[in-house]
């Protein structure tokens, strides 16, 4: 017999009331993990999914630098051009390790999603680009024969979802173009896995898009260089120039206010479920009124009785903390798909990432929670008087 | 001589109601000595209930003197009554008062972790057999009859061996078989362990059973 046994017994006289509250403080407890993982997740996939593009700065047309930095990342309509004289200036700058230009087109395939249609992504590429990314193996196959062949190879999901193998035959809808395939890469975990890459001639040819790029990726020989060249490329007439430190950062606002909201409605989950427990056992010592005189007779101290209750408190706490923990680490891959369809951009990877130590926080709080919610209940009980008590219960 | 276990002098219990001035208990004289069986009778309002709470320390005084086992708590203020009280006085109360929650052997476990003592579950089930419910220790209050629950209600405040034992109405609630059964049942305790009975009561058959009865009315002893 202990202040924690009676505590329980006590939680189970009112079963329904208090799993209900347990589920209260459980629901405030996932959300607010699933929240903080996908701070960690979000932040992590996307700083790795930049670090993976392997080039520290970008080259766009003028345009919005929100649309720029999406577009690199994702892909999708309304691209804008740039000259590839461009990137001609630019290539022979001293400070620069590596350098690769990019053409982005997408394809509207009506075959695709058992006949609902979607995009596909092509990428035009120069030999540099695998200079750039040297972690990019082919699983099968190797690059173009050719700067001009009509051939295309397949990042490791593009390749799964089209059912092609080297050899294979790819078409292009809209542009009546068959091209072979080359090669298909291992997969990457980034967005690469994805995309149909073609030489660049190819590509420019085949969208009618001559001497026009969508990009230009930069690796320079010295990072702490980069604001010096940054300001020197803006020299060069028609182009915006884009630190991937900024794209991480541009992409990050562009999710701030979705973060916002989904914060304010853990503070609100949060707010509620401390409302609800101080109710639950608020109500349950009044219930007890008269028991609680009776313990106060027995020979409770007042301590014995905060004590107790309290305990109860924390329990209710502990075990919605506990349970809050197990929802969040199982249902993570289902809030990941539905935070994909609600934002802008999602990186590749796992955007909700629960740690150890994530869920060891969220248990204390949980019990820091019960602590602060059970002081009220807990002195009301307490600083009963006994005779009272009792004659009050009668 | 008997060791005294409560003594009240001019004992006063007066209660405010707007601008009133009401003597729940109005100078009572009272001395009790171990081992007796006393019971307190008088109609309802009389100030037994006032009068058994304040012997028990569940209350405090307004006025007089009162020493319960030799220790003057008149001035004691009620956050450290429970000292006095504390392993040192067994109640009764009309309605069993169990922990709904708790078996037999478990209310009895309880009291003695109140009483700050150990919960030693061998004299729990030792304590449960001397008033015959040893074959119900598992139960819960709600599974067993009112005297059944009233016995474990004695056993409780027993197995902290207490230095007396106040029961207020304690068969109020009980028919008249019943109410025999648990009365006999504090007799023995009273015979067998020389234990002090302080006992309100409301019916004079249980009364008349007593070593001695003190009659309240209107606050005051009558007799």
């Amino acid at each position: 017999m202990n202040t924690l046994s009676i505590a329980v017994k006590n939680l189970r006289r009112k079963k329904i009331r208090s799993v209900l509250t347990i589920g209260g403080v459980s629901i405030a407890v996932a959300v607010l993990v699933s929240l903080m993982g996908f701070d960690k997740g979000y932040q992590q996939s996307l700083t790795s999914n930049i670090d993976r593009m392997g080039y520290q700065l970008l080259v766009t047309a003028k345009g919005c630098p929100y649309e720029a930095a999406t577009m690199m990342l994702k892909g999708g309509g309304g691209l804008r051009y740039m000259e590839q004289d461009a990137y001609d200036q630019i290539r022979s700058d001293q400070r620069i390790e590596q350098i690769t230009p990019q053409l982005v087109a997408t394809v509207f395939d009506p075959d695709r999603a058992e006949g609902e249609g979607g995009f596909v992504m092509f990428m035009g590429i120069h030999d540099s680009y695998m200079k750039l990314k040297p972690w990019n193996k082919f699983k099968s196959g190797g690059w173009f024969s050719s700067p001009d062949a009509d051939e295309v190879i397949m990042g490791f999901e593009a390749a799964e979802l089209e059912q092609r193998n080297v050899g294979d035959e790819i078409f292009i809808p809209g542009k009546n173009k068959i091209l072979k395939v080359a090669g298909i890469f291992e997969r990457t975990g980034t967005q690469d896995d994805g995309i149909v890459f073609m030489p660049l001639q190819t590509t420019q040819q085949i969208f009618g898009l001559p001497g026009k790029l969508t990009g230009v990726g930069i690796k320079l020989k010295d990072i702490q260089t980069i604001s010096k060249v940054e300001e020197d490329l803006y020299e060069v007439p028609g182009i915006q120039v884009i630190s991937m430190a900024q794209v991480r950062g541009t992409i990050l606002n562009l999710i701030a206010s979705a973060k916002i909201m989904a914060n304010s409605i853990a503070v609100i989950a949060i707010f509620i479920a401390v409302i609800g427990v101080i109710n639950t056992i608020l109500m349950s010592v009044f219930e007890r009124t008269q028991e609680i005189g009776i313990l106060k007779a027995m020979g409770a101290s007042r301590f014995q009785i905060f004590r107790l209750i309290w305990a109860e408190t924390i329990l209710i706490c502990s075990l919605g903390g506990i349970i809050g923990n197990i929802v969040a680490l199982t249902a993570s891959r289902a809030v990941e798909a539905i935070i994909v369809n609600i934002l802008p951009f999602t990186p590749s990877g796992p955007i909700v990432v629960i740690y150890p130590a994530l869920l060891v926080y969220a248990l204390a709080g949980a019990v820091v929670l019960g602590l602060i919610a059970g002081l009220y209940p807990s002195w009301r009980a307490c600083a009963m008087v006994p005779v009272e008590a009792i004659r009050r219960g009668e | 001589m008997n060791r005294t276990i409560v003594k009240a002098e001019k004992l006063r219990k007066v209660y405010h109601l707007f601008a009133e001035e009401i003597a729940a208990v109005d100078g009572v004289d009272l001395e009790i000595t171990a081992g007796e069986f006393v019971s307190i009778m008088g109609p309802s309002g009389s100030g037994k209930t006032t009068l058994l709470d304040m012997i028990g320390c569940l209350d405090s005084i307004s006025d007089g003197t009162l020493e319960i086992l030799g220790e003057d708590v008149s001035s004691t203020p009620e956050s450290q009554l429970v000292k006095t009280r504390r392993g040192q006085i067994g109640f009764i109360f009309q309605d069993f008062s169990l922990i709904p929650s708790l078996t037999a052997l478990e209310n009895l476990q309880l009291g003695l972790f109140l009483a700050g003592k150990q919960t030693n579950r061998q004299k729990c089930l030792e304590m449960l057999d001397k008033v015959h419910l040893s074959h119900r220790c598992n139960h819960l209050p709600k599974q067993m009859s009112g005297g059944e629950q009233q016995r474990v209600a004695i056993a409780r405040a027993l197995v902290i061996e207490p230095d007396f034992l106040l029961a207020d109405e304690p068969t109020g609630h009980l028919d008249t078989a019943t109410t025999q059964t648990v009365f006999a049942l504090l007799k023995e305790i009273n015979a067998q362990q020389n234990l002090t009975i302080i006992l309100a009561t409301h019916d004079a058959s249980i009364g008349s059973q007593t070593q001695r009865t003190i009659l309240l009315k209107d606050g005051k002893i009558a007799s």
